[in-house]
């Protein structure tokens, strides 16, 4: 190795990370400390309200996952959503596990339950994979709603926190999708600097002549679609131990992967900086434009359809890739 | 009886879900992309015969008149003016915009209408009905739809065999660049799909109006049944399409006399299992689309 480098002494050099991705690795380690602080400080409702948006920050992170990385688009991923809620539900409440165990295990679950899926959804490709996702969704959300263990179509209550003081309850679930954003957002990055990401961004690129050069495409895609399902299972759980009320019509609600398509598309497709800034912006519009009803999904549409046409890069795309504060590529520099 | 005349109702409903899926098709042919708004454009059609019966008294078919070209001008603006666009943008952007102008009209539908589902009205031959044999009746209505329904998806595939317009469309779909060094605009050409795409989605859109109930939100599950209606019979065969509405509207038909609750996932089920056994459909085309 020792050898190689010094032969290649005049070449290009290659590099990945630098000042910027130290300067990243500082602010999230800070951010992380100062959210975690936070429910010694703040009310209830101020934590409740920080949980949604950590949730949004998991499932814009999960969405880019697929589709930024995997090239997947997934209109889909609320069958996830409400199996994560739901296996929350059902296994505090009726088989009696302790529910901060019982998020886990529901996302276990849901990458289980996405395992054997993908290989029917895998069939399609490009939209057509787009609906099939929807599909595979209203099938688990009527399933669903038949059995009457779960509430049927009315729903069911999470009762696994009954002995807990509220405010400790509040906090103990706010630190717990605080470590679950770390481990999903951390994740995603590590992944993207291993080999499979290497592998995933030739495959965005062009999956033709990715498989050509040996990588394995469908493998690739598996686990992404299956960890993706695990994430979004994750922040399900997550909705509902914050609302503690799990309901078929809601957590199986197409309207999550519009959120989850607005908030990539928003902050920057393909980036693991876009989804984290997507969610705030839109957590901000969902907030400031709460009176208008409906009116909001319509704005944050229309804004998500002028950013795909005239920035596709999305707001971190103005940065255009001078600052990154958690690097996934390599490039090349001279000194 | 009960389960024949359930047979029947699934096929007279299919020939509206081919209806339906003829126009995604078309578009996903010619350019392939699909459009994730199909279906709530479907049901602004119907809106659309809903406000003209309510304003000013049309009949919905005559309010067809109006509805049909007046989509079809929609789909050639949205086509020149977003679409085409979105189409330079690689393989996620028509996706993003379409997805985005779904949501962007149901809930504008959703503030404009509320969430009340409504049906249009077509008077005394909604309730008209011819008896066809013991207990086996068929509503005229229905029987109108599926023949509607039968008969443009027949005028679309004449419109792609014989005239400039559809040899243009054919030649795009088999090759784009190619298609484009013998002078054929493209750009123009995908404007006309889109707009007899909007155009047949608003017949479509009426007819299923006027058969049952629609709200602002019915986008979503007209989208998913042409889908279906699309895979099961095999992608690029409009008359593999119409075999696909059939069975799916069968299987709807059939499980909801079993059960209510069980039309829809029966109809889901039936898709899956195609989907597992036979991906390439039941008729697939001849040539891969």
């Amino acid at each position: 190795m020792t050898a190689t480098v010094e032969r290649a002494a005049s070449a290009p050099r290659v590099r990945r990370g630098g000042r910027g991705a130290w300067v990243g690795a500082g602010l999230a380690v800070v951010a992380v400390a100062v959210l975690g602080y936070l429910p010694l400080l703040t009310t209830r409702g101020t934590q409740v309200d920080l949980v949604g948006l950590f949730s949004l920050v998991v499932l814009g992170t999960m969405w880019n996952l697929l589709a930024g990385y995997g090239g997947m688009v997934s209109i889909g991923q609320q069958a996830y959503i409400g199996v994560g809620g739901y296996g929350l539900v059902y296994l505090a409440s009726t088989v009696g596990v302790d529910p901060f165990l019982a998020v886990p295990v529901a996302a276990v679950v849901c990458a289980l339950l996405a395992w054997p899926t993908s290989y029917l959804a895998f069939r399609l490709n490009g939209g057509y994979f787009a609906i099939g996702t929807w599909v595979i969704a209203e099938v688990v959300r009527l399933l669903v709603t038949q059995v009457d263990a779960l509430g049927a179509g009315s729903g069911a209550s999470l009762t696994g926190f009954a002995g807990i003081d509220p405010t400790y309850r509040i906090a103990y679930v706010y630190w717990l999708s605080l470590a679950i954003v770390v481990v999903v957002v951390g994740g995603v990055y590590l992944l993207m600097r291993s080999r499979l990401g290497l592998a995933l961004t030739a495959i965005r690129d062009d999956p033709t002549a990715a498989g050509s050069l040996g990588v394995g495409v469908t493998r690739a895609k598996r686990v992404v679609y299956v960890a993706a399902a695990a994430g979004c299972g994750l922040a399900g759980a997550m909705i509902v131990a914050n609302t503690l009320r799990v309901q078929p019509g809601s957590i199986f609600s197409v309207d999550y992967s519009a959120m989850m398509i607005f908030i990539v598309v928003i902050g920057g497709i393909g980036t693991i900086e876009g989804p984290i800034i997507g969610a705030l912006v839109f957590y901000a519009l969902q907030d400031s434009l709460a009176d208008l009803g409906n009116w909001y999904l319509v704005v944050v549409g229309l804004v998500a359809i002028a950013v795909t046409l005239l920035a596709p890069k999305g707001l971190w795309g103005l940065t255009r890739g001078r600052v990154e504060l958690f690097p996934t590529g390599h490039r090349v520099g001279s000194r | 009886m009960s389960w024949v005349n359930a047979v029947v109702q699934g096929i007279l409903l299919g020939g509206l879900y081919a209806l339906v899926a003829a126009g995604l098709s078309l578009v996903f042919g010619v350019m392939r992309i699909v459009n994730l708004a199909h279906g709530v454009l479907a049901v602004l059609a119907a809106f659309g015969a809903y406000v003209l019966g309510d304003a000013l008294g049309l009949h919905p078919f005559l309010a067809l008149l109006v509805v049909v070209p007046v989509m079809a001008a929609v789909g050639y603006g949205l086509q020149r003016g977003l679409l085409n666009r979105a189409l330079g943008g690689g393989e996620l952007a028509p996706l993003l915009v379409t997805f985005g102008l779904a949501i962007v009209l149901q809930n504008a539908l959703l503030e404009a209408f509320s969430a009340d589902s409504r049906r249009l009205d077509v008077g005394a031959l909604g309730t008209a009905s011819i008896r066809l044999g013991d207990g086996l009746t068929v509503g005229v209505f229905p029987l109108l739809a599926a023949v509607v329904g039968v008969l443009v998806i027949a005028a679309i595939g004449q419109f792609l065999a014989r005239t400039a317009t559809g040899r243009a469309m054919r030649a795009t779909s088999d090759d784009r660049d190619a298609a484009a060094l013998m002078g054929i605009d493209g750009r123009h050409l995908y404007g006309v799909a889109t707009a007899i795409a909007l155009g047949t989605v608003a017949i479509a859109g009426v007819f299923l109006g006027a058969r049952s109930t629609f709200d602002p939100a019915a986008g979503g599950v007209t989208l998913i049944f042409a889908f279906e209606a699309v895979v099961i019979g095999g992608l690029g065969s409009l008359w593999g399409t119409l075999l696909g509405g059939v069975v799916l509207g069968v299987a709807q038909a059939l499980g909801a006399a079993v059960d209510p609750a069980y039309g829809v996932l029966a109809g889901h089920l039936v898709f899956l299992v195609v989907l597992a056994t036979r991906p390439r459909g039941l008729l697939p085309s001849a040539v891969t689309a």
